[in-house]
């Protein structure tokens, strides 16, 4: 919103009372700066209206400066909110780190899985080891126990995942922070995007992008082998 | 000749159970078959002061009671307090190491691990076997 241009008086102030109001101006101007980019434009505007109003006489050159000033703050605030609404700071927390951590907890599952798979059939290597002579048998434990070191990845790696997800966690505390100071904002821009837009055509890389999901995660629709089959099978 | 005995019952503690499986697989490739299983500290505390064990290999990053703190107790327990206690984690800093020992741990084996390193450690925490 832009800010209104006090109407200039005739007559001179005294020193006092400039003196007042550039001391007013100044605190005003020291609390707006605390509050930092969560002040509101409009409260920067009626803060500076207030002090105007008080004003007797024709503005000196240092309460124009100020006043200057403090429409630039007023524009940088805005400009700061529009901007940080366009980030889409909902979207992170709604569905881009909900689903960043549902993919990373699903690649543990997998590799606990697989990692399980790989144990039953070295198990089964070991007991057949039993029945064959010494020798043969000792071969047959010391590529087994390689086996056994080299799985210890899915512990390693579900670990260093699992820093990752508390990392994601702390982002997302600090989305909530992000959208508790700018929430309004975020949800006109979202109002806006999702607003009914003419429709541009899409792109062959855009189509090939929207196809490139990766594996299903846990939950999502998904289908079998057997279901991918019969899918070609209907094209024959 | 055998100075352990290869009977003991030895209690692994770790929150991933495939370390839990490869460590029991390594135990028993080298003779040791009476292996027991904790998911975190405190389970495993109250494993120890329920049944006799002859040594604790445990894990260090566990909720609600990490291995550091499990061997606090352990070393605070006059029932427990000279039980051999072997620390297999990923934390590779010299203070978690530090830590670890003036916690009073036997020995420290860094993940990943080979089967080895946990013959060679087992040897110094408990005797030749």
């Amino acid at each position: 919103m832009p800010a209104r241009k006090p109407t200039s008086k005739t007559g001179s102030r005294p020193q006092q009372g400039d003196d007042a109001v550039r001391a007013q101006l100044e605190r005003t101007l020291h609390e707006l700066s605390n509050m930092g980019p969560r002040s509101e434009p409009s409260e920067v505007v009626a803060a500076v209206e207030s002090v105007m109003a008080t004003v007797q006489g024709d503005l000196s050159a240092v309460n124009l400066k100020l006043y200057a000033e403090i429409e630039a703050l007023s524009r940088y605030i805005a400009n700061a909110k529009a901007e940080i609404a366009q980030v889409r700071p909902d979207e992170i927390r709604t569905t881009h780190l909900p689903t960043a951590t549902d993919e990373l907890e699903a690649i543990v599952g997998s590799t606990e899985a697989a990692t399980n798979q790989i144990f039953e059939a070295v198990e089964g290597i070991e007991e057949i080891a039993g029945a064959l002579d010494e020798a043969t048998a000792q071969k047959l434990t010391d590529h087994v126990t390689k086996v056994y070191e080299a799985c210890s990845f899915q512990d390693i790696t579900g670990q260093r995942i699992t820093k990752v997800v508390k990392a994601l966690q702390e982002i997302e505390q600090k989305v909530d922070t992000l959208l508790a100071a700018f929430g309004e904002e975020a949800a006109q821009a979202r109002a806006e995007r999702e607003a009914p837009q003419e429709k541009t055509p899409e792109s062959p890389a855009d189509a090939d992008r929207g196809l490139m999901n990766g594996p299903a995660s846990p939950g999502e629709e998904s289908v079998s082998q057997d279901d991918i089959d019969a899918l070609l099978a209907s094209f024959d | 000749m055998t100075t352990v005995d290869m009977n003991m019952q030895i209690l692994i503690v770790d929150d991933y159970k495939t370390m839990l499986r490869i460590i029991r697989n390594l135990l028993k490739q080298l003779g040791f078959n009476n292996v027991d299983e904790a998911t975190d500290g405190s389970s495993a505390l109250q494993k120890l002061r329920d049944k006799k064990y002859g040594l604790v290999i445990s894990d260090w990053n566990m909720e609600p009671m990490s291995g550091l703190q499990l061997l606090k107790e352990v070393r605070a327990d006059s029932r427990l307090n000279g039980l051999p206690f072997i620390m297999v984690t990923a934390e590779s800093k010299s203070e978690n190491v530090v830590a670890a020992k003036q916690a009073g741990v036997t020995n420290y084996i860094i993940k990943p691990f080979n089967a080895a390193t946990l013959k060679t450690k087992l040897t110094a925490s408990i005797g030749q076997f």
